[in-house]
C-alpha cells in the first residue's frame, strides 16, 4: 500500500472511532449503573447536533476564543496521528518524538486555558486555573514516564520504541510496570476522567474541564468535545503502542498486515474503553487538592521507575 | 573583524556623549546611534561565525602599564556578540518612541549606549583585567539606569541591593583571577589557559567562578537583586539586562569553566546540574506568585537561566566523561537557549512597557480586554508567552527539547551521583517548563483577555509602529528559529569546535528534521507541525463552514445563568494562582490563608489574606545583613579611640601580621 494511503488511513480511523470509544465507555458505564444508557453511536449525534447549531458567542469574546477551538482539534489530532495506531513507521511519525508529542498537546492545553480566560466570567477562570494545575503536574510525571522507557530503549521515538520492545524480549520489569501505572494516572488527568475530574458533572463547583469550555456552543463545542474525544483515543494508542505493541504492522506492502493491525488495534480500543468504563464506576471523584497528592504520586512513580531501571540495569 | 567591533564601540562613545550634552533633544541620535552600533555587531558576529571563526587578537597600550590591554575574538565571543547586537538593534528602535515617555530622559541617554559598550567589552575581553574592568562598567552602567526611576523608594533599594551583590560577585571573580594567575602577575587568558591547578585550587577556582558569574546571572541563591532591579529599570533597559546581560555572565562562566579552567571535574557538572535545577524550579515558583508583570519576567530570567546553566552542568559532566558527542548536544542546548530566550524575553519586557505606556500600569490586578485594545501587542506578546513556555512550534520549545535529549542521556554518565542526580533534575525541569505555561496561561488571560478591570485598561490605546515593528521582529525571530533551528546551530557548530575540539558537533545533516542524535533516537520538526496544523485547521474551518454551519450570533456570556457584569468578578491573577500557591506554595514559601469572615450582621467587607515568605531572603540574606550590622555597630566603637589606643593597635597588627609571615615561611 502506499505510504499517504496509510498515512490518510491513519488521520481518518482517529475521527472515525474516537466518538465510538467515547460512546462505547459511556455505554459500558451506564449498563455497570443499571441504566440502559443511550446508543453507542449517541456521540455521533451529538456533535453532528452541535455542528449544525449556530455559534452563541459573549460580546467581548476575540479572535482567540474563535481560533482555538480549531487550533486545538487540530493540535491533538496532528499529535495521535503521531502515535502509532496499527502500523509503525509512517512518514509524519518522525514529526515529534514523545516529549515533542506532549508538548503538542501542551500548545493545545494553552490555547483552551485561554479561551476559557477570554470572556471574562469566574467559571471560565476557576475552569482554566485548575486545569492547568492538573497539568502542571501531570506533565512533569509524563516525563518521568517516557524517560524510563529511554533508557531502556535508547530512544524517545515512539515507533522506534514500539519495535524495540515488539522484536527485544525486555521481560517483565517492575520499572515498566511502574510507569504503566503512572501513564495510567496521567492519563486520567489529562483526559478529565474521574477521579480527577468528571464528564458528565453539571454541578459547577466540581467542574473543571467542562467550567473552562462553558462559553462554547455550536461547532466551536463540537469541536472541543470531538478533540477531547481524540485525546482520549491518543492516550489509549499510547499506553497500546509503548507498553502492548502486539500486531502492528511493519510491512506495508503487506496488506494482511495493515488489517491485522487494524483489526488488534479496534481490539484494544474496545478493552481500554472497558477498563475505564469498570474504573470510573468503582471510584469516586476526588476533592481538587486532593489531586496533587495522586499526581504527585505520580511522578515519584515515574522517578522511581526509572531510578529501579538504573540500579537493575547496574547490577 | 576586531576592528569591526572597534567601529559600533567608537559609536557607543559618541552617543554617550551626545547623551551627556543634548539632554531630551538627543533622544533619536543617541538610540539611532546605538542601534546601528548593535546592528553593526550583530552582522560582524554573524558573518565571522560563518566564515569558520578563526580567533584574532590585539593588544592595546591601555591600563595597566605592564600588562597592556589584550583583545581576542573567537566563536564564543562571537556567538554572545551576535546575541548582543541582535537584541540591541531591535531594542534601541523601540527606545525611539518608547524613550520620550522616560520622565527624565537625562538619567537613561548617556548610560545606555554605555551600557552596550560595556557588555560588548566583556566579551572581546582576553585578560583579566580588561575583563573585570568591562565586567564593571557593565554593571556600574546598568545600575545607573536602574537608578533612572530614582525617586521611587522601591528602586532606591533594589539598586543598593543590585550594587552590594555585584561588589560580591566582582570580587569573587578577581579572587578566582588570582588563584588561576599565581604569583606570576601575567594575566593575559593566553596565559592563564595553561596554569594547572591541583585538585583543592581547581575546586576553589570553580566555586568563585560560580559565585562570580552566577551572582551576575541571576543563579539561586544569587539571584535574590535580579527581579527588583530588572523591574525597576526603564522597559527597553529591562530587555537588555534580562536578555544580554544576563547572558554576558554567563559567557564569563563558560570561559572560566570550559575555557579557562583546565580539564573539568566531573563533581562540578552535578553542582551546576543541582543549581540549574533549584534555579528554574525556584524561579518559575516565585514567577508564578507574582503579580506586578515585570517583576514577574524578571522571576522568570531567573527560572531560564536555571535551564540554561543545567545544559551547561551536563556539558561539563558530559565533558570530564569524555562522553564529546553528547557535551556538544548538551552544549548547543544552553547555548541555543541563551539565544532563544534573548529573543522572547526581550519581545515580552517590550510588551509590558507597550502596556506600560498605553495603561501606566505593572500591576496585572488592573489590567485585561488589552486584546481588543492592543491586538497587534496582544498578538506579539502571546507569540512569545508560548514561546517562553517552551511550546511548540517556537523557538523556547527547541532548546528545551535538546537539553532533554540530552538528561536522556544522562545514563551513560559513570558517577551514581550523577546518574541519579540526571532524572532528578529532568524532573524539576519538566516541572518548571509546565508551571512556566501556567504562569503565562495567567499573564496573557488577565492582561490581554477577559475585561478591563480598571478604566485605564479600558482606555488604553496600541501603541505606535515605532514600538511594534521591534517587538513583530522578535516574534519573527522566535517563530523562524522555532521552524528552522538549524540555522542558528549551524552558527553553534564554530564554538563546539572550538570548546570541545575532540566532537563532531551535532548532527543537522537534514535541514528538515531535526535529529541531534540519528533519526533512530529522536526527532522533532516545528515546521512541519505548523504546517501540518495549519493545514488541518483551514480544512476544519471549510468544511465546517461549507457543510455544517457558519452562523453566528452574539449575546450576553451564559456563565451558568448567572452572568455578573463587574469585571471585579472574573478570576484574578491572584486566584489563577491559588491553586499552585496552595499545592507548591505551602511547601516552598510557608504560604497560608487565613479568611476573615465578619459575624452575621457585621457589615465589614470579608477578606482574604495569603502571606508568603521567602525562604532564600529569610534563610540566608535577612541573617546575613544582621550579622553585618551587628558587626559594623561593634566596629564602630573603633572610630571614637584616643590617639594612643590606635597607635597600640597598629602595633598589634603588624606583629600579628609579622607573625603570620614567620609562620608561613
Amino acid at each position: 500500500m502506499r505510504p499517504a494511503l496509510l498515512e490518510l488511513l491513519q488521520f481518518s480511523l482517529l475521527v472515525a472511532l474516537a466518538p465510538l470509544l467515547t460512546g462505547l465507555v459511556r455505554k459500558l458505564k451506564a449498563r455497570l449503573n443499571g441504566r440502559i444508557g443511550p446508543g453507542l453511536l449517541q456521540p455521533y449525534r451529538d456533535l453532528l447536533r452541535l455542528l449544525r447549531k449556530e455559534v452563541v458567542l459573549a460580546p467581548n469574546a476575540s479572535w482567540l476564543f474563535r481560533a482555538s477551538p480549531y487550533l486545538i482539534f487540530a493540535a491533538i489530532w496532528l499529535a495521535a496521528a503521531i502515535v502509532p495506531t496499527f502500523a509503525t513507521g509512517l512518514a509524519l511519525s518522525r514529526t515529534a518524538d514523545l516529549i515533542a508529542l506532549v508538548a503538542l498537546l501542551g500548545t493545545a492545553r494553552f490555547a483552551l486555558a485561554l479561551a476559557g480566560m477570554d470572556v471574562g466570567t469566574s467559571f471560565g477562570g476557576i475552569g482554566s486555573s485548575r486545569e492547568m494545575m492538573i497539568a502542571s503536574l501531570a506533565e512533569p510525571a509524563m516525563l518521568m514516564v517516557i524517560f524510563t522507557v529511554a533508557l531502556l530503549v535508547r530512544s524517545t521515538s515512539l515507533p522506534h520504541i514500539a519495535e524495540y520492545l515488539l522484536m527485544h524480549d525486555v521481560g517483565i520489569r517492575i520499572s515498566l510496570l511502574l510507569g504503566l501505572l503512572a501513564l495510567l494516572i496521567v492519563a486520567i488527568a489529562e483526559n478529565a476522567r474521574i477521579p480527577v475530574d468528571n464528564p458528565a458533572t453539571h454541578l459547577e463547583l466540581t467542574m473543571v474541564h467542562e467550567a473552562m469550555v462553558l462559553e462554547y456552543s455550536g461547532r466551536h463545542l463540537a469541536l472541543i468535545e470531538g478533540a477531547a474525544m481524540v485525546k482520549l483515543q491518543l492516550y489509549v494508542s499510547l499506553v497500546a503502542a509503548v507498553f502492548f505493541p502486539w500486531g502492528l504492522a511493519r510491512d506495508f506492502g503487506d496488506a494482511s498486515a495493515v488489517a491485522i493491525g487494524v483489526g488488534l488495534y479496534v481490539l484494544k480500543l474496545a478493552f481500554a474503553g472497558a477498563v475505564f468504563a469498570l474504573f470510573e464506576t468503582s471510584i469516586a471523584k476526588m476533592r481538587v487538592f486532593r489531586l496533587a497528592e495522586l499526581l504527585g504520586g505520580a511522578l515519584l512513580l515515574g522517578l522511581l521507575a526509572a531510578i529501579f531501571l538504573y540500579v537493575s540495569q547496574e547490577l | 573583524m576586531l576592528s569591526l567591533i572597534a567601529a559600533p564601540l567608537a559609536l557607543y562613545g559618541a552617543a554617550s556623549l551626545l547623551g551627556i550634552a543634548g539632554g531630551r533633544r538627543a533622544l533619536a541620535p543617541v538610540y539611532l546611534l546605538s542601534g546601528l552600533a548593535a546592528a553593526a555587531t550583530a552582522f560582524g558576529a554573524a558573518r565571522f561565525l560563518a566564515n569558520g571563526a578563526m580567533p584574532e587578537t590585539a593588544v592595546l597600550p591601555l591600563g595597566l602599564p605592564w600588562i597592556g590591554a589584550h583583545f581576542r575574538i573567537d566563536a564564543l565571543s562571537a556567538f554572545f556578540l551576535l546575541v548582543l547586537g541582535l537584541t540591541g538593534t531591535l531594542t534601541s528602535f523601540f527606545a525611539l518612541d518608547y524613550g520620550r515617555h522616560d520622565d527624565e530622559p537625562g538619567r537613561v541617554l548617556p548610560f545606555y549606549p554605555a551600557f552596550l559598550a560595556g557588555m560588548s567589552l566583556v566579551l572581546i575581553a582576553d585578560d583579566a583585567f580588561s575583563f573585570l574592568v568591562s565586567w564593571e562598567s557593565m554593571s556600574l552602567a546598568s545600575w545607573l539606569l536602574v537608578l533612572a526611576t530614582y525617586r521611587l523608594a522601591e528602586t532606591r533599594s533594589a539598586a543598593f541591593l543590585y550594587l552590594v551583590m555585584a561588589s560580591i560577585g566582582v570580587g569573587a571573580l578577581l579572587l578566582g583571577f588570582g588563584l588561576l594567575a599565581g604569583g606570576g602577575g601575567d594575566f593575559a587568558f593566553a596565559t592563564l589557559r595553561g596554569s594547572a591547578l591541583d585538585p583543592w585550587k581547581s575546586g576553589l577556582f570553580f566555586a568563585l567562578a560560580v559565585i562570580g558569574a552566577g551572582s551576575k546571572a541571576g543563579v539561586v541563591p544569587l539571584h535574590v537583586w535580579l527581579p527588583p532591579a530588572h523591574a525597576a529599570a526603564p522597559s527597553h533597559v529591562s530587555a537588555l539586562m534580562s536578555g544580554v546581560m544576563t547572558k554576558v555572565a554567563l559567557y564569563g562562566l563558560i570561559r572560566l569553566l570550559f575555557d579557562l579552567a583546565g580539564p573539568a571535574q566531573w563533581w562540578w557538572g552535578a553542582v551546576l546540574l543541582l543549581a540549574g535545577g533549584l534555579t528554574a524550579l525556584l524561579g518559575v515558583l516565585y514567577a508564578v506568585m507574582q503579580h506586578d508583570l515585570k517583576r514577574l519576567l524578571a522571576y522568570h530570567t531567573v527560572e531560564n537561566i536555571g535551564i540554561i546553566v543545567i545544559g551547561l552542568g551536563l556539558a561539563l559532566a558530559f565533558r570530564a566523561n569524555r562522553i564529546d558527542a553528547l557535551a556538544a548536544l548538551a552544549l548547543a542546548a544552553a547555548l541555543l537557549h541563551v539565544f532563544n530566550h534573548a529573543l522572547f524575553k526581550s519581545l515580552l519586557f517590550l510588551g509590558s512597557g507597550a502596556v506600560l505606556v498605553a495603561t501606566h500600569e505593572r500591576d496585572m490586578e488592573h489590567l485585561g480586554g488589552l486584546i481588543h485594545r492592543m491586538p497587534v501587542t496582544a498578538f506579539v506578546f502571546l507569540i512569545g508567552s508560548v514561546a517562553i513556555s517552551a511550546l511548540p512550534p517556537f523557538n523556547g520549545f527547541v532548546s528545551e527539547w535538546l537539553t532533554f535529549q540530552a538528561i536522556v542521556n544522562g545514563s551513560l554518565l559513570p558517577q551514581w551521583l550523577l546518574k541519579f542526580a540526571v532524572p532528578a533534575v529532568g524532573a524539576m525541569l519538566a516541572l518548571a517548563a509546565a508551571l512556566a505555561a501556567v504562569c503565562f496561561v495567567k499573564v496573557f488571560g488577565t492582561v490581554f483577555l477577559g475585561r478591563p478591570r480598571r478604566p485605564p485598561a479600558a482606555a488604553a490605546r496600541e501603541v505606535g509602529p515605532t514600538m511594534l515593528v521591534p517587538m513583530a521582529a522578535f516574534a519573527a525571530l522566535c517563530a523562524l528559529v522555532g521552524i528552522l533551528p538549524q540555522t542558528v546551530l549551524g552558527l553553534l557548530l564554530p564554538v563546539s569546535a572550538m570548546l570541545l575540539p575532540d566532537s563532531p558537533g551535532i548532527d543537522l545533516s537534514n535541514w528538515l528534521w531535526l535529529a541531534p542524535l540519528g533519526p533512530d533516537h529522536s526527532s522533532y520538526s516545528g515546521g512541519v507541525i505548523l504546517l501540518a496544523v495549519t493545514f488541518l485547521a483551514a480544512l476544519l474551518v471549510l468544511v465546517i463552514h461549507r457543510f455544517a454551519s457558519d452562523r453566528l450570533r452574539r449575546s450576553p456570556a451564559w456563565d451558568c445563568g448567572f452572568p455578573d457584569a463587574r469585571p471585579e468578578t472574573q478570576y484574578t491573577a491572584g486566584s489563577f494562582a491559588q491553586p499552585i500557591r496552595r499545592i507548591f506554595g505551602s511547601v516552598v514559601f510557608a504560604a497560608r490563608e487565613r479568611i476573615d469572615l465578619p459575624a452575621p450582621g457585621d457589615m465589614r467587607a470579608a477578606r482574604l489574606e495569603a502571606s508568603l515568605h521567602d525562604p532564600v531572603w529569610e534563610g540566608i540574606y535577612a541573617p546575613t545583613a544582621r550579622l553585618v550590622s551587628l558587626l559594623a555597630d561593634r566596629l564602630n566603637l573603633l572610630q571614637f579611640q584616643t590617639i594612643r589606643r590606635y597607635l597600640s593597635l597598629m602595633f598589634a597588627a603588624l606583629v600579628l601580621l609579622l607573625l603570620i609571615v614567620a609562620v608561613s615561611q
